[in-house]
């Protein structure tokens, strides 16, 4: 119905995207404010209280700490737009280099995981719908509370405790980089089981429930009349239709996938962003902090935005809502 | 469901009073001091004096986790009360002023939706150095925009009912209604969210902790027990499991607590669920 109606969805898809560059906006203050307007002095923070005042001074000079606050902040921020974040003081190097180098493992991981993840929650969700009040569906739901009551931090470790300790099937941790590809998919295995198993559990109650919602609705009972397989109809017609609060309830996990990956990273000293975040934070690196601070609520914003306008082009019926 | 009380509720109950009990207990009694390091007793296995043992410096495993229990519910209830009360109070003042500030309320809590506890304790220990209060500080932050939006909806729909028209008439002012008729009848919907937000502070504490932004030693946490098992593996393994497993067990808790409280005073979901 949305689709029938150009001028609407212009109306929505504009209104939408002024909201989401006020949140960027808003979300790149705080992170600025935070790390810069509160009490403190940063040159001091990074270079420690034995510094000399010769030292702190060329450092306020190069931080730009002696400009006004306002100025500071268009200059980072208009940096950023141009991939400029500024330079690591414990890597002295440009931070956007640091991201671009590490960024292919976050990126490896956070797809792996979010794949499996769905996979999972999908199968066992739909499975448990199909089989519900029976044995299958409880074990389903058990496992479902159960995942999200483990930590992913100690699945992480009871994984490594059996399949590097124990079985020493696969390395407790480290990346050997992607020009050994067999090495590289070996190390992912337990950090993305680690990842999916805990997100996969929340999802698949969702599943669960959105898949008996449709499975209640008339034109199911209709199709399985019409002699169509139980498996036909499960497949081609209860999952496609259940999927709407699945997509939903994907973008709004997605700020835990973040966070996720950058508490499996640290686990399995996995040279990516989230391991970085952690250095920066030991070496006072507060640029670099910033930076990957910034970016990472960056991505969770515009993730959000993209499942919001998804979800009017798969659900039609928002256009209420507009 | 006639009258009967649903299985999370009693299991969740059960598990709650468990840890709270054992937290409790750690105040008068634990059955060693659970930061004494005996270094000639390290690595203990369980017996009879050290109930599940000793860790690297000798120090009983059981008294550590009975007082980390203590912690964990320390920061979960001071988070959630303090993040929870502001949330409340800005869902309130949304619900009751309405028009622009409502918006602009609830465009903020939105914003604050993509900020994870993570994030935020990254950048606050980034700048202070990593505490237990920054631990704290970052879990009541996200606390706020998950309790104001609750309090909203609920507050909306309260503010249709004709005892409030009611209350209008008569004079009262916004504030007066909002504290004398709003508050007391959105306490169930605040008091379920109120509850499943702490399963989610002691996990979020957890992996703080874990993660070197929450209890500093020697104050023993689930989390950094797990962190310094982790070195351990090979030669300990069984100091990975213990901490863990408390960790699930209160989690599990309050989540299952929740849900049980929420099917008993939300009749509309009771009535789907049966």
């Amino acid at each position: 119905m949305a689709l029938e109606d150009p001028a609407r969805m212009a109306y929505f898809l504009i209104r939408r995207t002024i909201g989401f560059v006020l949140t960027l906006l808003t979300v790149s203050v705080v992170v600025f404010a935070v790390m810069n307007v509160l009490p403190g002095d940063p040159a001091l923070t990074i270079l420690g209280i034995d510094a000399s005042e010769q030292a702190l001074e060329n450092l306020r000079r190069q931080l730009g700490l002696n400009d006004p606050v306002h100025i500071r902040y268009l200059n980072w921020i208009g940096g950023a737009l141009q991939g400029d974040f500024g330079t690591s003081h414990s890597f002295r190097v440009p931070v956007s280099e640091l991201i671009v180098e590490r960024l292919p493992m976050t990126v490896s991981l956070a797809i792996s995981g979010m794949v499996v993840t769905i996979i999972l929650a999908l199968v066992l969700g739909v499975a448990a719908a199909a089989n519900h009040g029976k044995p299958g569906d409880w074990g389903v739901m058990f496992l479902a509370q159960i995942g999200i009551a483990v930590p992913s931090f100690w699945l992480s470790i009871l994984l490594i405790l059996l399949f590097a300790v124990s079985l020493q099937w696969l390395p407790p941790g480290g990346f050997p980089g992607w020009s050994d590809p067999l090495g590289a998919i070996r190390s992912l295995i337990l950090p993305t089981a680690a990842l999916a198993l805990v997100q996969g559990a929340v999802l698949a109650r969702v599943t669960r429930s959105s898949a008996l919602e449709v499975m209640r609705l008339d034109y199911v009972r209709t199709a399985r009349a019409s002699g169509f397989s139980r498996q036909r109809v499960l497949w081609r017609h209860v999952l496609p239709n259940a999927l709407v609060p699945i997509v939903t309830i994907v973008g709004l996990q997605f700020a835990s996938l973040v966070t996720g990956t950058i508490v499996i990273e640290n686990v399995f000293s996995l040279p990516g962003l989230g391991r970085l975040i952690f250095q920066s934070i030991s070496n006072r690196d507060l640029p670099t902090v910033q930076a990957l601070v910034m970016l990472f609520a960056a991505i969770v914003v515009t993730v959000n935005f993209i499942v919001d306008v998804i979800y009017v082009f798969i659900d039609p019926r928002l256009k209420a809502r507009t | 469901m006639s009258g009967r009380l649903p299985v999370n509720l009693i299991i969740g109950a059960v598990l709650v009073a468990l840890v709270v009990g054992v937290a409790a207990l750690s105040l008068i009694w634990t059955p060693h001091d659970h930061a004494a390091m005996t270094i000639r007793n390290r690595f203990q296995p369980a017996d009879g004096v050290y109930w599940l043992g000793t860790d690297q410096l000798g120090r009983d495993i059981v008294s550590q986790l009975m007082v980390a229990a203590r912690n964990s519910m320390t920061v979960a209830l001071v988070a959630v009360l303090i993040g929870g009360s502001i949330g409340v109070m800005f869902g309130l003042l949304a619900s009751a002023l309405g028009g622009w500030v409502e918006d602009l309320i609830m465009r903020v809590a939105d914003i604050g939706f993509a900020f994870p506890a993570l994030l935020f304790a990254i950048m606050l220990s980034a700048v202070f150095g990593p505490s237990l209060t920054i631990a704290v500080a970052a879990i009541a932050f996200i606390n706020i925009p998950v309790f104001a939006r609750v309090t909203r909806a609920s507050a909306n729909q309260i503010w249709m009912r004709d005892y409030v028209a009611a209350a209008r008439a008569a004079g009262h002012g916004r504030f007066a209604i909002s504290r004398d008729h709003i508050l007391p009848n959105i306490a169930a919907p605040v008091i379920v969210q109120g509850t499943i937000e702490f399963a989610v502070a002691i996990l979020a504490e957890a992996a703080l902790s874990y993660l070197g932004l929450g209890a500093q030693p020697p104050s023993p946490s689930w989390g950094r027990m797990l962190s310094e098992a982790q070195t351990l593996m090979f030669m300990a393994p069984h100091l990975a499991i213990y901490p863990g497993l408390c960790i699930v067990i209160a989690v599990l808790g309050f989540s299952l607590l929740g849900d049980g409280l929420r099917d008993i005073t939300d009749p509309r979901l009771k009535r789907r669920r049966a």
